[in-house]
């Protein structure tokens, strides 16, 4: 059988594997009674009903027409990548990773991380650009979380800040 | 009259500096991610809530609120002058409104916009103020069965009437509702979902979702497309005013648009994007005057219209949160979030609990449309500047600012991690074709619905029929019902189609 819609399958296949992940998941804890329900209940019902719908969906995909055969298409994997390292590296930066004995190093090194890896995700890179971007960001960042808001952040790398 | 004794109250509370001021901010930021291509009001109001903690909540919902109407404002500028909707709900003031740009009539057609936008946030605030009273009275009959059903409503509503493939959407309610039960179930105090993973056993953030799927997916899908060349009307933007001719065409237009609007607006799904659509869609059907110029080559009612509508839909959108608590599109449910955030319970009893704070938010949205039409059409040439600021520059500094709100909810690195993986399926979710919106809504409601039901249930002994055999529960199901039955038509399913291809 061809898939006639790419997109519609694998999200319906999608739906069915989590659904039933979760309906799975929640026999583990009490079910109960429709009158006493237990905290597996709920989850329990919708998991079951989410696998059903993603069913529905997977059968329509290949039973239904459609002009393309809406492929999905491919992956951006250099923004994907780009951003998503440049998110991780900033959670690094700043809280460190005392599982590794990686040490803090602070807001403004993680802004500069951040900017400077969410930018090569871009088509156009220039390095002396983004150099000043990070510097701007930092300031700006400082002045408005830092001092006006008064978020709570390491600034400083903790073998200097102490 | 108790109407003009609470709006007195209000604009009480609304004209203190420092409410001023947050109004103002709240608007400012609005135009400024509506101008601006690439991010929506769900990430900007995301992003921000951490920010709120420290201030109080009144200051800190006028703010947010005045993000979410001032987007529609912005919006109508960058589709006007870049041929780009700034927001979603400008979509189809593209068509006209781009036209008239290039007919050397930007000036009216964003002066047709403002003005518009504005009388329908007069009369959306007005709706608002003069509804809010009487359906907090209904929602007090409510019981556990009744809110069990409204949320079924509010949630067949939304997928309704939003575009795509209906399945798909309700799947995505589906998905979201289990996500929200992750955490600890408060009636047993058991860990759902948790892996031992103690952070998760609080569940999950909403604003991790909110900034992973609505931030960082679209941030990547963004930048997955070529650049498109744009077209910016750097020009100076001349002649502002309306001839007469145009006032002539426009007023009905405005007139129309803002009643579809606000009617819209209070339907749960609905809000400014349905509202622009249904709008221009009527504006078309609507014979054309003579020597007036055809849909699609510069009409000015196809920029009043669609704009009236998104304005006084985003204001009427939050009837529904306000007295009943239950947040009718992804904007209102961040705002459900934000109340929590600062120990509100949404719902009937805040109108009696915080008159001031319901009151108050309501002045400052009128204060806020005015500050608006200032900000953005004397200032118009500010935001022309704007969007002559490259993306290179922007999207590392909206991954910046997601990352930094993310941080700052817990002060906890793990959240970073948890924004990483919801961008990775947030972007899988624009690849496969579904829509993330109907997710977050049916995160925020998983909790409030599985409590519901459970009363509900405990209440009736076990028996099921207690949703049909209360009449305002049968009632709220048959509308859920009909409204399914309606859209699954094959003429209407049809329409429904054509109308959302139509951009």
């Amino acid at each position: 059988m061809l898939i006639k819609s790419q997109k519609d399958f694998f999200s319906g296949l999608m739906f069915t594997v989590v659904g039933a992940s979760f309906a799975y998941g929640a026999t583990s804890y009490s079910v109960g009674s429709g009158g006493r329900m237990g905290p597996g209940y709920f989850p329990l019902l919708l998991g079951v009903i989410l696998a059903i719908l993603g069913a529905a969906v997977m059968f329509k995909a290949l039973v239904v027409e459609t002009p393309d055969g809406e492929k999905i298409g491919k992956w951006a994997w250099k923004p994907l990548v780009f951003i998503i390292s440049a998110n991780l590296l900033f959670g690094i930066l700043l809280g460190g990773l005392p599982s590794m004995g990686i040490p803090a190093m602070g807001l403004i090194a993680a802004i500069f991380g951040i900017t400077i890896v969410a930018s090569l995700a871009g088509d156009d890179f220039r390095l002396k650009e983004v150099l000043v971007l990070s510097v701007v960001l930092s300031i700006g960042s400082y002045l408005a979380f830092i001092v006006l808001l008064k978020l709570q952040f390491p600034v400083w790398p903790t073998f200097i800040a102490g | 009259m108790e109407l003009f004794d609470n709006l007195a109250l209000g604009f009480g509370v609304a004209f203190t500096f420092q409410n001023l001021i947050y109004a103002f901010i709240g608007c400012l930021l609005g135009t400024l991610i509506g101008v601006l291509p690439g991010i929506g009001p769900v990430a900007t109001i995301a992003m921000l809530l951490p920010a709120t903690y420290a201030l109080p909540p009144v200051a800190a919902l006028i703010m947010l609120a005045g993000i979410y109407y001032g987007a529609q404002y912005g919006g109508s500028t960058t589709a006007i002058l870049v041929n780009l909707p700034g927001e979603s709900s400008s979509v189809v003031t593209v068509i006209d409104g781009y036209q008239m740009a290039r007919k050397g009539r930007a000036g009216p057609a964003l002066a047709a916009a403002g003005l518009g936008s504005f009388f329908a946030g007069c009369v959306g605030t007005l709706i608002l103020a003069a509804f809010a009273a009487p359906l907090t009275e209904v929602a007090f009959k409510f019981g556990p069965a009744e809110y069990f059903s409204l949320m079924i409503l509010g949630l067949i509503g939304a997928v309704v009437l939003a575009s795509g493939s209906l399945l798909k959407a309700v799947a995505m309610i589906v998905l979201g509702l289990l996500m929200g039960l992750v955490g600890t179930d408060v009636n047993s105090g058991v860990a759902r979902f948790s892996f031992d993973i103690p952070e998760l056993t609080d569940g999950i953030g909403f604003i991790v979702i909110a900034m992973g799927v609505f931030g960082y997916g679209e941030i990547i899908q963004n930048l997955s497309q070529p650049d498109e060349d744009r077209e910016v009307f750097t020009g100076k933007v001349q002649g502002l005013m309306p001839t007469k001719e145009d006032f002539k065409n426009m007023i009905p237009a405005v007139l129309r648009g803002t009643t579809i609007g606000s009617l819209l607006g209070i339907l749960p799904g609905g809000g400014a994007l349905l509202a622009a659509f249904a709008a221009y869609t009527i504006e078309k059907k609507t014979k054309l005057k003579k020597g007036e110029l055809p849909f699609g080559q510069g009409n000015i009612r196809g920029v009043a219209a669609p704009e009236s509508a998104n304005n006084a839909g985003s204001q009427t959108s939050f009837i529904p949160l306000l007295t009943l608590g239950i947040p009718p599109n992804a904007v209102m449910a961040l705002m459900v979030g934000a109340m929590t955030i600062h120990n509100i319970q949404p719902g009937p009893q805040v109108m009696t609990s915080n008159p001031e704070l319901f009151w108050g938010l309501i002045a400052s949205m009128w204060i806020g449309n005015l500050m608006l039409v200032i900000l953005n059409l004397p200032l118009i040439g500010m935001w022309i500047k704007l969007l002559t600021v490259p993306y290179r520059w922007l999207f590392p500094a909206i991954v910046l600012f997601c990352a930094i709100g993310v941080y700052s909810t817990n002060n906890n690195t793990f959240d970073i991690w948890m924004v990483a993986g919801f961008g990775v399926i947030g972007y899988m979710f624009i690849k496969l074709g579904v829509e993330p919106a109907p997710l977050l809504l049916g995160f925020i409601l998983g909790p409030m619905m599985e409590e519901n039901l459970r009363r509900a249930m405990l209440l009736s002994r076990g028996d099921w029929s207690v949703f049909v055999t209360r009449p305002l529960s049968a009632s709220l199901l048959a509308a859920a019902a009909v409204l399914l039955i309606i859209v699954l038509l094959p003429a209407v399913k049809n329409k429904r189609e054509e109308a959302f291809v139509e951009d």
